[in-house]
């Protein structure tokens, strides 16, 4: 059944409004199940054992000792993880990562692993597990990673047929780049550094796995995407998919970092070699250490301006650490770039870069936040140097419907204009400021994507509803789903029950990832309400014993048209409901689809810093985030995704930091050293909704998770150059490094 | 005819070629016969791609039909968090 996908502007009754979430209790009582809470009968306690070193040859392992411990029932490497991949790289890099091979590539980076009847017996087994290493040169920093010299981490890539660790170059833009500089009164260039950051989330990676001798398997997890994550396992293990079932558990945070595997092949692995379910949790150390952080970078921006504030040329060059292995980072990195603005003659040229640290995985809008850094804070100078208020700067440059994005495709409706001018009137941008307080704003562009789909939704006998959805709940999607579900059947948003689906209940879904779960899940669960009204429509006419064309559905009931019909009273949902055993069986609406038109996603950002220049420390004073969402479903949880990703913005650009020494090795892997914001490091984060309807979704949806995360480390860098007086290039911009800033500009 | 513009990496694997003249009706014939004329992108589709068609980014519809005078790029497929 086809439905009309098109945006209708229709009033809404109960989308919009924010009614309690239906995890929320259980959250708040402790009594959610997340990765770490499931058990099974006979479980055993795996361990993995991590290299030490950056980059070793691994010449032996010795797991005799390991083996014979009385209490160990299984010992992995790699010998036990064949490759299965048939030549896909990507999947062998899954492989390799998940468990090393001939090297080990990283600090942390898992040789060996073991599941026991306990955690001491495990941990006394790791111990016992001896590795031969040859230690090989190594590199951390994207910059050397690029030199001539550099140690090679992946011999298999190669620039002009030369061994390199530049995986992948690419370039996006258009027009006459020199041309256009020619045009300019005013020229800027800045180099920037970003440095690597963890997304953070509380819990850490866990899982429960069980797999048979016959082959069948299960595997309890936290992750974004339960259906890749069995796709994924099951390749690397040569299982049938059918055969794994994966349920997702409730998610203490992931914001990319929990869309990829990390470890769950190799607790699958040791469930299959010991006959015995094996549960396998990370703690905090081999969460920094062996999920995936994001990249640090690299960045050269320079900006064209004529006097009258408009961009003429721009440019950027964007190195980005990917880790081991190639990733998209800095392709991602150069298509984001620009995207704010309409700029006739524009080039990114963007190098993906191996290094000896972690597997680099996708951080909410992954890549943006960097090169947005570099240019705002540049768009920020030029403005300066022209003598430009900086948000008319940019609303002068602001990309519009019809303007060709610098990464290709020309813009239909889109919001960066409305942003901007929300924030030139937000009485924040009036508000006065003190001594050694500065004020910043900037913008940020996202993607969005929807992709593969499936819901199921079923109506008890009693009128209430099933609602079953195979996207992981991240952020408040069972609300969002449930009152939409309400909208589309009429009836009240209690009476809907929303469950995230295992991989044996559904169809395919994509990974809650790219900002696409309510917009993707939002969209089949219309066309699943929809579906299920066409069976109740019909049983309410075979009930009355009329022509289905006659039947129509409006608020939570079948209603008989004409004048024919005048004497039919309407038929409830309940009512219906009640009677379906009699009239066909069960009541059930279900949509499979690829949801596309996700349609692209802007925010403003604006923030107050004070800087004591004593010490170099920046106390956020105040923030206020502007976004597109599109229809906001659950205003409550908008508003939360606005301010979970300034949260962390805020932490990234004033104090997260993965620190390696000359060794190779993570030197902060703890919260106690690599510090996240608390409450009391945060002012209230001010937010503003604006609802530009996405055409291409029937209700108007927007993704809105990941756009808030751009801006910020560009907001705080303007607002702590502004209060600093000088201008800082190099996140996070710790105490220490405003200091030294501050410092260099009283020496000219 | 359709002109489908490439960008970032499928440029190289389209061998430098910045646009080309495709006769295709949906995004499945057209990937069907751009890797006819150029083998080398078959790996990034095998990868995962995206197509924009009049600015929307289609990552995984092959059956949408070109409307006519589409803007069509190529580019690669995006990832989230």
């Amino acid at each position: 059944m086809s439905f009309d996908q098109k945006f209708t502007d229709q009033e809404f009754k109960v989308v919009g409004s924010r009614p309690p979430r239906p995890d929320g209790v259980d959250k708040v009582t402790g009594r959610a199940r997340y990765g770490a809470d499931a058990s099974a009968p006979g479980q055993l306690v795996g361990r993995i054992l991590r290299s030490p070193h950056a980059h070793a040859v691994i010449r032996k392992i010795d797991t005799s000792k390991a083996e014979k411990l009385k209490g160990v029932k299984a010992v992995l490497t790699s010998k036990d993880l064949p490759d299965l991949t048939n030549g896909n790289r990507g999947n062998f890099d899954i492989l390799e990562n998940c468990m090393a091979r001939d090297r080990a590539l990283y600090d942390g980076h898992a040789v060996a692993a073991v599941a026991a009847v306990d955690e001491v017996t495990a941990r006394k087994a790791l111990k016992l597990i001896k590795v031969d290493y040859k230690i090989l040169p190594h590199v951390t920093d994207v910059d050397k990673a690029m030199a001539d010299d550099a140690p090679i981490v992946q011999p298999h890539i190669a620039q002009n047929n030369k061994p390199s660790n530049i995986a992948n170059i690419s370039e996006f833009g258009h027009g006459d780049i020199e041309a256009g500089f020619a045009q300019a009164d005013v020229i800027v260039e800045k180099s920037y550094k970003t440095e690597q950051t963890h997304q953070g989330y509380i819990e850490p990676h866990a899982c429960l796995a069980s797999v048979g001798p016959d082959g069948q398997g299960e595997l309890w997890v936290t992750t974004q995407g339960h259906f890749t994550f069995r796709t994924v396992c099951a390749t690397l293990l040569g299982m049938d998919i059918a055969k794994l079932k994966v349920t997702s558990s409730e998610i203490g945070g992931g914001f990319g970092g929990k869309t990829h595997v990390w470890m769950e092949p190799v607790a699958l692995a040791l469930s299959r070699k010991a006959n015995r379910p094996v549960k396998l949790v990370m703690n905090r150390d081999e969460v920094f250490k062996a999920s995936g952080p994001t990249c640090s970078t690299s960045i050269d921006v320079k900006i064209g301006a004529t006097k009258d504030g408009t961009v003429t040329a721009a440019s950027a060059t964007l190195r980005y650490q990917d880790g081991p292995f190639p990733g998209p980072w800095g392709m991602l990195g150069a298509m984001t770039s620009w995207a704010c603005y309409d700029i006739a003659n524009v080039k990114s040229v963007a190098y993906d870069v191996l290094v000896n640290r972690p597997k680099v995985a996708a951080y909410r809008a992954p890549s943006a936040p960097m090169a947005a850094f570099a240019v705002e804070s540049t768009m920020d100078m030029v403005a300066a140097e022209i003598a430009m208020d900086p948000v008319d700067f940019r609303i002068k440059n602001a990309a519009s419907e019809g303007s060709k994005a610098s990464y290709g495709p020309t813009y239909g409706p889109i919001g960066i204009g409305p942003t901007l001018e929300a924030v030139k009137k937000h009485p924040h941008m009036r508000a006065r400021l003190g001594k050694n307080q500065g004020r910043g704003m900037a913008c940020g562009f996202w993607f969005n994507f929807g992709g593969q789909t499936c819901v199921d939704l079923n109506i008890g006998v009693d009128g209430t509803v099933n609602l079953i959805v195979g996207t992981v709940d991240v952020g408040g999607a069972r609300a969002s789903m449930s009152l939409i579900a309400a909208e589309e059947l009429g009836i009240p948003y209690d009476r809907i029950k929303c469950n995230i689906g295992d991989t044996a209940s559904l169809g395919h879904n994509d990974t809650t990832e790219g900002s696409r779960g309510t917009f993707s899940s939002g969209m089949a669960t219309i066309y699943a309400a929809r579906d299920a009204i066409e069976v109740m429509k019909q049983r309410a006419a075979k009930a009355w014993e009329i022509d289905i064309a006659d039947v129509e559905w409006r608020d939570g009931a079948a209603h008989a048209v004409g004048v024919a019909h005048s004497n039919l009273a309407p038929l409830s949902l309940q009512e219906i409901a009640a009677k379906s055993p009699t009239t066909g069986g069960p009541i059930a609406g279900h949509n499979e689809s690829v949801a596309d038109g996700a349609g692209v996603s802007f925010a403003s950002h604006i923030c107050d810093v004070e800087v004591d220049p004593e010490t170099g420390a920046t106390k956020v004073l105040r923030y206020t985030v502007v976004q597109d969402a599109g229809k906001a479903i659950h205003p409550d949880y908008v508003e939360g995704q606005f301010q979970g990703g300034a949260a962390q913005g805020i932490g990234w650009a004033l104090n997260e930091e993965y620190v390696y020494g000359e060794d190779g090795r993570l030197k902060n892997p703890s919260f106690l050293d690599y510090r996240i914001p608390v409450c009391s490091d945060l002012p209230f984060i001010d937010t503003e909704i604006l609802e530009i309807p996405n055409p291409n979704h029937p209700y108007g949806i927007r993704g809105v998770g990941e756009t808030s995360i751009v801006p910020p480390l560009a907001a705080i860098g303007n607002a702590v150059s502004n209060a600093a007086g000088v201008r800082l290039n190099h996140v996070p911009m710790s105490p220490p490094r405003i200091l030294k800033a501050i410092k260099e500009q009283a020496q000219g | 005819m359709l002109t489908v513009s490439l960008t970032g990496s499928l440029r190289d694997a389209a061998n430098g070629c910045e646009s080309v003249q495709i006769d295709a009706q949906t995004i499945r014939e057209l990937l069907r016969k751009l890797v006819e004329r150029y083998p080398r992108l078959q790996s990034h589709l095998d990868e995962g791609i995206a197509v924009s068609v009049n600015g929307e980014i289609y990552r995984d519809n092959r059956d949408l039909s070109f409307p006519d005078g589409a803007e069509v790029f190529l580019l690669p497929r995006i990832q989230g968090g």
